[in-house]
């Protein structure tokens, strides 16, 4: 029998099919192994980064990365970090939502052990270029202006825009996007002295 | 004798994915926001068609007919695959950037088509050299039409090239247009399509142009207009 008349039988189309697929799919479990450790790193690195621009580093000399624990808000698991200078609690980290105009802003914030914010960052955003993307730090220094504000300070009536009577700049021709970040921040802090004994226990690494 | 410079006029400008087989514009819109993030996809893709081509043409003698699109789409979705878990491991900088529209590539119908009208009849390196070719056509068009945007939309080009080839490449970034408030729509997808349809009629007037001093008969441009993908 010819190539050509076993190529049109079942069979051969099957098994064909059948070794075509074990071939990449080893290929992948070969790749997926050795890209696994690269991969991990590289993910921790860009977590460790975010950090450092959200908390100093003479605030900690413990391993953040490892220094987690989970907490619930809103009825979902939230992972957050702990940071600590010789042994005593300094600060905290976990990742935050705002609503935004186009989807969620994701943030990251610290706020240290007295109750003030250490930093806050945007990660990821999809808001309209050129105007609510100014909460990104590399374009406006905007985002930086929370650093050292807490409950009481603004009071808590002028936490908001200014557009609504608070103390916080909005941006020419976006008022949602500031305005949804202002509200998160107020609300993680108020999160943050609500569960304070939880997040200024120690946590074993 | 194949003949590589008819291989290479198709490739890069008379048969080229973009602008003359209209395929691929899915990725072309949604990545081409700067020239950079155009090169980086352009590269990936140039990437999964030169593997593609070589794997499928390499086996075509065994491929039976009934069953050789989903052997060449396994083949193609396990190159896109790899190339998101390399660019994962060894370009994150690049991967936050491109990382949602790798996956895109699969859906990017000229591999297919490149599989089915070339690699499957013909040799391994005639399949490697158009795939070269073929993949060079769609890179420069990427990075055409992301320059367009990015120069007009926000006055730099080749932003982030640093995150792209490594810092020896930073010098590429440069700004042409101090201080320029931007020109948002170019920015934003429908920018996409109003660079391709300007690009577009400029490679037509080129093309007319070129006819016209050669005292050729027009030819239809050497395209067939099949928009999908």
């Amino acid at each position: 029998m010819t190539l050509n008349a076993i190529k049109n039988r079942l069979d051969y189309q099957g098994a064909l099919l059948g070794l075509v697929v074990l071939a990449t799919c080893a290929a992948l479990a070969f790749a997926y192994q050795l890209t696994r450790e690269p991969i991990r790193a590289a993910l921790e690195n860009d977590l460790l980064q975010n950090f450092s621009q959200v908390i100093d580093d003479s605030l900690y000399d413990n391993d953040l990365l490892t220094s987690k624990a989970e907490i619930e808000r809103n009825g979902k698991p939230l992972t957050w970090y702990q940071a600590r200078k010789e042994g005593e609690v300094t600060a905290v980290i976990f990742p935050i939502t705002a609503v935004g105009y186009a989807g969620n802003i994701e943030m990251l914030l610290a706020i240290k052990a007295n109750g003030e914010i250490s930093g806050v960052r945007v990660l990821v955003h999809r808001e309209t270029p050129g105007l609510g993307d100014k909460i990104e730090v590399s374009r406006d220094p905007w985002i930086t202006g929370f650093s050292g504000k807490s409950l009481d300070n603004p009071q808590p009536e002028n936490w908001g825009v200014k557009k609504d009577g608070g103390e916080f700049d909005q941006f020419t021709g976006a008022t949602i996007t500031p305005r949804a970040i202002v509200q998160e921040i107020h609300r993680s802090l108020e999160f943050f002295a609500a569960n304070r004994d939880t997040f200024l226990e120690v946590q074993d690494d | 004798m194949t003949d590589y410079r008819r291989l290479a006029k198709e490739g890069l400008w008379s048969n080229n994915m973009v602008f003359a087989q209209l395929l691929a514009l899915c990725p072309v819109m949604a990545v081409t926001s700067t020239a950079t993030n155009g090169l980086g996809m352009g590269l990936a893709t140039l990437f999964v068609l030169v593997g593609a081509n070589l794997i499928i043409s390499s086996i075509r003698h065994f491929i039976s007919q009934a069953v050789r699109i989903p052997v060449y789409i396994v083949i193609i979705a396990t190159l896109v695959t790899l190339t998101d878990m390399l660019i994962n491991a060894f370009a994150y900088e690049l991967y936050k950037v491109l990382g949602l529209f790798i996956a895109l590539i699969v859906v990017n119908c000229a591999i297919l088509g490149r599989a089915e009208a070339f690699a499957s009849k013909n040799t391994i390196w005639d399949s490697f050299v158009d795939s070269v070719l073929m993949g060079i056509g769609l890179t420069w068009a990427l990075v055409a039409i992301g320059g367009f945007r990015e120069i007009l939309g926000s006055g730099t080009l080749f932003a982030n090239a640093d995150l792209l080839l490594g810092d020896a490449f930073g010098f590429l970034e440069v700004t042409l247009i101090p201080d320029y408030r931007g020109f948002l729509i170019l920015i934003l997808p429908p920018g996409g399509f109003i660079a391709v349809g300007f690009l577009l009629v400029a490679k037509r007037w080129i093309d007319q142009r070129l006819s016209k001093d050669n005292k050729l008969p027009q030819e239809s441009a050497g395209c067939t207009v099949e928009g999908h993908g």
